[in-house]
């Protein structure tokens, strides 16, 4: 449930298609996750999950599953 | 006299940095008076802040809150900022008014000194603009003032550092109106002249009426006369108004 509520955040980010890896995501490693997507990334991710990242997490989330690294210290659960 | 009647902040959230006393304070409390929710917050005292949250509950009927965090600590902004969005879910007014001045002519700077004020002055405004701006964006927009001071546009004497902390806010400020514009948050700037705050209390006489002699209104300015500026800046009277310096001097020269 969590993971696809993550996924629709980087769908929404970055216009991505829902068949997309998204394990290999990384920063900077498509197009679209410029600085300015980035925010558009954590806004998303805000948004969706109701949180408030830690500006060291927002420089921190540079990938899918950093993503649910991070969001596991603010109690989003990925593991059911 | 009340000029400010036909601006109504109700069901607005505005989180002010150091309003238990000063400019801050005053600030506080004329949001509160136009109907906005306040959050205060102070960086060492908690009498003092619960002290500020009693007088605004028992003057004005809107909720208020109190923060204990120092704004040079970018662990406390984040630790408030989660406080804000768990007690409120928004935030729709900014005031970046903590601040701490320390005057040294330019020999006499030392490096503690110089960090002090650029983690409160400057380096504090940039963390407070991160977070409040992505809970801004969650609403549709708001407005963010920040406290410069007329030595951050004109420099003086003896305050070299304390004026470049006050510059960099004005950068700060057109910079971030230029990148949170399309998100419909607003950010300028307030650059207050002499105003009768601690800050300046302790000055001598002869200081005082030195600094009184370059102001063209011939008074010192009260907390209040800033105050009603920020109000117009964060009501809809301003709605196309960013990225804007406004100086309270009093026609002050320097």
């Amino acid at each position: 449930m969590n993971e696809k509520k993550l996924k629709e955040a980087f769908m929404r980010a970055f216009d991505l298609s829902p068949d997309r890896d998204f394990e290999a995501l990384g920063y900077r490693k498509i197009e679209a996750w410029t600085s300015v997507g980035h925010m558009r990334l954590i806004s998303e991710i805000e948004e969706i999950f109701d949180v408030m990242l830690d500006t060291e997490e927002i420089l921190d989330l540079s990938s899918f599953s950093k993503a649910k690294e991070i969001l596991a210290h603010h109690e989003i659960d990925f593991q059911h | 006299m009340k000029s400010t009647s036909s601006i109504d902040l109700s069901g607005r959230v505005a989180f002010i940095t150091g309003s238990t006393r000063g400019i801050g304070w005053a600030v506080a409390r004329i949001l509160a008076e136009n109907g906005a929710a306040i959050i205060l917050n102070g960086r060492s005292s908690p009498e003092r802040l619960h002290s500020r949250i009693g007088e605004i509950c028992s003057r004005f009927d809107v909720p208020v809150e109190g923060i204990l965090a120092d704004v040079s600590d970018p662990r406390a902004i984040s630790r408030a900022y989660r406080s804000i969005h768990s007690q409120f879910g928004r935030l729709d007014i900014l005031v970046n008014n903590a601040g701490v001045l320390e005057d040294a002519v330019l020999g006499m700077i030392g490096e503690a000194g110089l960090r002090r004020l650029f983690e409160t002055n400057t380096a504090g405004v940039i963390h407070s603009l991160q977070a409040a701006s992505r809970l801004m964006k969650r609403n549709g927009g708001g407005s963010i003032v920040n406290i410069s001071s007329i030595v951050g546009v004109e420099g003086n004497r003896g305050q070299v550092a304390y004026s470049a902390t006050k510059a960099a806010i004005l950068g700060i400020s057109k910079s971030a109106a230029k990148e949170l514009a399309g998100d419909n948050i607003r950010v300028n700037a307030v650059a207050p002249g002499f105003i009768d705050t601690d800050m300046v209390r302790n000055l001598s006489d002869t200081i005082r009426k030195e600094n009184i002699a370059r102001i063209g209104m011939g008074r010192i300015g009260s907390p209040e006369d800033v105050a009603r500026a920020v109000l117009f800046l964060v009501s809809d009277l301003s709605t196309y108004v960013t990225g804007q310096i406004l100086g309270v001097d009093g026609g002050m020269v320097i």
